[in-house]
């Protein structure tokens, strides 16, 4: 995503796209629905409902126990789905991939059980000024418990962290890093690369929030060295409720189990029990089955439009964008870093932005309007909250434009 | 006036319209002109906090009558703000207290008191409510 004004021309068929998914020919209010709020959730393509409901018409069977023939077919489709998830973000083993509820699971799952194992009175926890409240409180409730201190990398006012203030903070107390790879509310794409690198000098473990970045990028784990890369499934136009934790295996095999209970173990007695060995030590109770295996559909689906094609093109809906929005007299972009991935806050000046958000839902254009559970970061511009688009590669230009015309509109009526 | 017969007025006025940019407008109006509350009520205690838009509300007690005044830092949540203090301010708390407000429905804006909305809307009516109660306790 770096070299993005060097790639080459995005060869995406947008028609053919808009067509894969259903919900984008809906009317709203009337009018066609304009879908600006993939930074929340991702709308599907109609191989990952479908895949759903063939799960439920065809296979549907407890995974991991029965002998008979659908419960096999059911516990094959998961394991597969396990190793597209693996081959996705190029992890060394599949049972490094462990299935949760999604990033704020996958957050807290690390958070308790590295906690438990490693952060002692007195250690420090580093994270960045723009993590979503999800990569925050999990890390403020260890420090509460084991009496460790939260620590803070500062953001310049583009909206990038201050790198040489990040070196500052890594000391011998530092337990791990907690960073996002793309900010939710800035846009802002982090040097996660530099920023493994620097704490690996110092052997710190870091935990990447991914939620905001796969949705735009290709992710290589094994190239980052990242220890932890946590997302979920419904930003990547997968099912709600299905997310991945990405460990490396020594992390994964220390850490004790998160929540313990069925399928988590090799041999109970009411006096000690032998836990299951990775990737199931992770994986307590019946799992979401079929939205793991509408979450590798979905992957496949990325795949085959291409990462290449898909970053090419958002990358013209984000130049077309803020140059049309910039034009809006009183608007302010707010996060202006020089790598940015196709999200995009703005505030315009004397309006609140819950009031433009239900202008433009008049109009049929959802966008995200609040302070996107970064409350702090909203403190740090000394703003309430901003109205936020962020684009999918089934968005369009002459989407932009209906977005800019309705501005328009909104701030006539409201001023 | 009694609150059911403010809120056909506001039916009736919202009648006229004939789409959505008109009875937003006429929001956006109806809050600009809402009469500001005292800003030594601003307080932390009397704010209402939603997910989007904060609210202010204030009561008071005045010969058997709530008085309400409020306020809000979003213009469409302060409209909406506005009318039920229309409706609602200068009743007794009994009156108050046993008060439908279906006229949100029968006006098309059910939608701002969705808990979803999160404006705060929901919570103010929660809250006028629970201070016409105190009151009548009082009384």
């Amino acid at each position: 995503m770096t070299t993005l004004k060097t790639i080459l021309t995005p060869n995406i068929d947008i028609e053919t796209i808009r067509a894969d998914f259903p919900i984008l020919s809906r009317k709203v209010n009337g009018k066609s629905l304009v879908y600006f709020d993939n930074g929340a959730t991702a709308q599907k393509p109609k191989l990952v409902i479908d895949s759903i409901t063939n799960y439920y018409t065809n296979q549907n069977s407890n995974i991991h126990r029965g002998v008979h023939t659908l419960s096999q077919e059911s516990s094959v489709a998961y394991e597969n789905a396990r190793a597209t998830v693996q081959k996705h973000l190029n992890a060394k083993h599949a049972h490094e991939i462990i299935f949760t509820k999604g990033t704020t699971d996958s957050i807290n799952l690390v958070a308790t059980s590295f906690g438990k194992k490693y952060i002692t009175k007195g250690d420090e926890i580093l994270i960045s000024s723009m993590e979503h409240h999800s990569n925050i409180l999990p890390w403020q409730q260890v420090c509460e418990e084991k009496g460790a201190v939260l620590k803070v990398i500062p953001i310049n006012d583009a909206g990038e962290l201050i790198i040489s203030e990040y070196k500052r903070l890594l000391n011998e107390r530092t337990k791990i890093v907690a960073i996002t790879h793309i900010s939710n509310t800035l846009g802002t794409i982090n040097p996660i690369e530099e920023v493994i690198a620097l704490a690996h000098v110092k052997n710190i473990p870091v935990l990447i929030d991914g939620a905001q970045a796969v949705p735009h990028t290709a992710v290589d784990v094994q190239l980052l060295s990242a220890d932890f890369y946590v997302f979920s499934g419904h930003k990547l136009f997968g099912p709600t409720g299905v997310g991945v934790l990405y460990g490396k295996e020594k992390w994964l095999n220390e850490m004790p189990p998160y929540q313990v209970g069925g399928g988590t173990i090799k041999t109970v007695t009411f006096k000690k029990t032998e836990y299951a060995d990775l990737p199931l030590k992770f994986e307590a109770g019946t799992p979401h089955i079929d939205g793991v295996i509408g979450l590798a559909v979905a992957i496949d689906y990325v795949n085959k439009i291409g990462f290449k094609n898909i970053e090419a093109y958002e990358h013209e809906l984000l130049i077309y964008a803020t140059e049309a929005l910039q034009k809006i007299e009183g608007l302010k972009i707010i996060g202006t870093a020089k790598n940015k991935a196709s999200v995009i806050s703005f505030v315009v000046e004397g309006l609140h932005p819950f009031d433009i958000g239900t202008i433009l839902d008049q109009l049929a254009i959802a966008v995200r309007t609040g302070h996107h559970c970064t409350q702090p970061l909203m403190n740090l511009y000394n703003i309430p909250g901003t109205v936020r688009a962020s684009f999918a590669f089934y968005n369009t230009k002459e989407e932009i434009d209906m977005l800019t015309s309705g501005l328009q509109r909104a701030i006539k009526m409201l001023k | 006036m009694n609150i059911e017969k403010i809120e056909s007025e506001i039916i009736e006025e919202f009648e006229m319209f004939d789409d959505w940019m008109q009875k937003y407008e006429y929001l956006i109006e109806v809050g600009k002109s809402l009469t500001l509350i005292d800003p030594q009520f601003k307080t932390e205690k009397n704010t209402i906090k939603g997910c989007q838009s904060l609210v202010w509300l204030h009561s008071e007690l005045k010969d058997g009558f709530v008085i309400y005044t409020a306020d809000s830092d979003a213009i469409i949540t302060k409209g909406m703000v506005a009318l039920m203090i229309r409706v609602l301010s200068n009743h007794t708390p009994d009156e108050i207290i046993s008060s439908k407000l279906d006229f949100v429905e029968k006006i098309g804006l059910t939608k701002h008191l969705s808990p979803t909305r999160s404006n705060g809307l929901v919570s103010m009516i929660k809250q006028m409510k629970l201070d016409a109660i105190a009151y009548k306790a009082k009384v």
